[in-house]
């Protein structure tokens, strides 16, 4: 901290707000990754105790997805732990979003609202097609 | 299938360090290793490949709570691109054959590793642009981080803003049809084309990568591409690689960096052209 003060970076206070804001976005990140993690390694523990016999029959729809995590499958654990994962970085940019409205820097809170409406879109795309 | 499991996490450890140390999404490592010596469909290879990308993305978050390195400006400004394109890609795939997209996104990259060899030749470090552009002004991309190695803070502009949109469009394209991170079309935008430092380019691909990704990944989550016994065990390696990578990565030169850069965009290149050349077969 104190090298970046002598070597002048100048940081204006909202720019250190930011810098704030990133580790909050840091934190979130962190328990959303810690749970994808917890639920896969849930999946691969049932897995040791259910073995399954048939590899290609994992759930992709939401609603058979949910009730197999209920039943304690392994298939629907491990599917569950898979789709945290790739929400972790829309996550990241629904907190950005949050990060650049709290400094009122209002050309990047719209240019990653944008952003969210893209990967909406395309998860919209994705589910309807699948 | 023990034993397939813990090759799944060694493979993913591997492909997860040295994907967070040179920017890639470690897609190179887990798409050969799955298909040449384990036998799997490439279908599943590449939904196994989106996984990774993501896992070494949103992974790092487990050792850096912050990376101090990255401009998150960029990245949100240029995800509009990636995400687009990532979008289309996805679209197009059901369409395309994507092949021939091997074979020329095989020659660029091949036209990458001459480029960057060319420089390690030349230049003895990154060369900071101190020459402002008005569009990185507009849009504030211009930033600074703080240099373990060199122990100062480097401040840096960005040029050409709308060259390397159009790239980061490309790389989405790329991501999206093939469930790449294409991480070094990610850096070339912003390295070769805004002239942003290197580090700050690798930081900053590194989480663009999993915002694109997850664009692709939900539509071969939901058609089944993404084989859980394959893409669990891997992403859980991959977890454990990227944390050591990153931790790892922050102390490395530029100049190391490159050069381990160069061989893997060079394997990378050869690898996608004999994709693109089985079409002629």
């Amino acid at each position: 901290m104190d090298q970046k003060q002598i070597n002048g970076g100048q940081k204006s206070p909202e720019e250190e707000q930011l810098a704030q804001m990133e580790l909050v976005i840091g934190k979130i990140m962190r328990a959303g990754v810690l749970a994808a993690l917890a639920a896969m390694i849930i999946g691969m523990l049932l897995l040791l105790v259910h073995p399954v016999s048939d590899p290609t029959d994992f759930p992709t729809r939401l609603g058979p997805l949910l009730v197999a995590v209920g039943h304690f499958e392994p298939m629907g654990w491990m599917m569950l732990g898979l789709l945290l994962l790739i929400f972790t970085p829309v996550l990241r940019v629904i907190v950005s979003i949050v990060a650049f409205a709290k400094i009122h820097d209002h050309l990047y809170t719209t240019i990653t609202i944008l952003v969210l409406v893209i990967l909406a879109l395309a998860i919209a795309y994705g589910y309807h097609v699948g | 299938m023990v034993t397939q499991t813990l090759i799944m996490i060694l493979t993913g450890i591997v492909a997860g360090g040295l994907g967070s140390i040179l920017g890639l999404g470690g897609g190179i490592i887990v798409t050969p290793v799955l298909t040449i010596f384990m036998g799997y469909d490439i279908k599943y290879a590449v939904g196994a490949s989106i996984i990774a990308v993501i896992a070494t993305s949103s992974g790092s978050a487990i050792a850096f709570l912050k990376d101090d390195v990255l401009n998150l400006r960029v990245a949100m400004f240029l995800e509009i691109f990636t995400t687009l394109g990532a979008l289309s890609g996805a679209i197009l795939a059901g369409y395309f054959h994507a092949t021939v997209l091997y074979f020329l996104f095989g020659a660029l990259l091949l036209f990458q590793a001459w480029n960057m060899w060319k420089k390690l030749r030349g230049a003895k470090s990154d060369q900071i642009l101190t020459k402002t552009d008005p569009l990185a002004t507009q849009l504030n991309l211009n930033g600074e981080y703080y240099d373990k190695q060199a122990k100062e803070v480097i401040h840096y502009n960005v040029e050409k803003v709308p060259g390397g949109a159009a790239v980061m469009f490309g790389a989405g394209i790329a991501s999206g049809l093939l469930g790449i991170g294409s991480g070094a079309f990610k850096v070339m935008a912003m390295e070769d084309v805004m002239k942003m430092p290197l580090k700050a380019s690798s930081a900053t691909s590194n989480l663009m990568m999993g915002v694109t990704a997850a664009a692709s990944a939900t539509v071969y989550f939901f058609n089944g591409t993404i084989q859980p016994l394959v893409a669990v065990p891997m992403a859980l390696g991959i977890v454990i690689g990227s944390t050591i990578g990153s931790h790892v990565m922050q102390y490395l030169p530029a100049q190391m960096i490159r050069k381990i850069f160069i061989p893997v965009v060079f394997i990378m290149a050869i690898q996608l052209i004999m994709k693109g050349m089985a079409v002629f077969n």
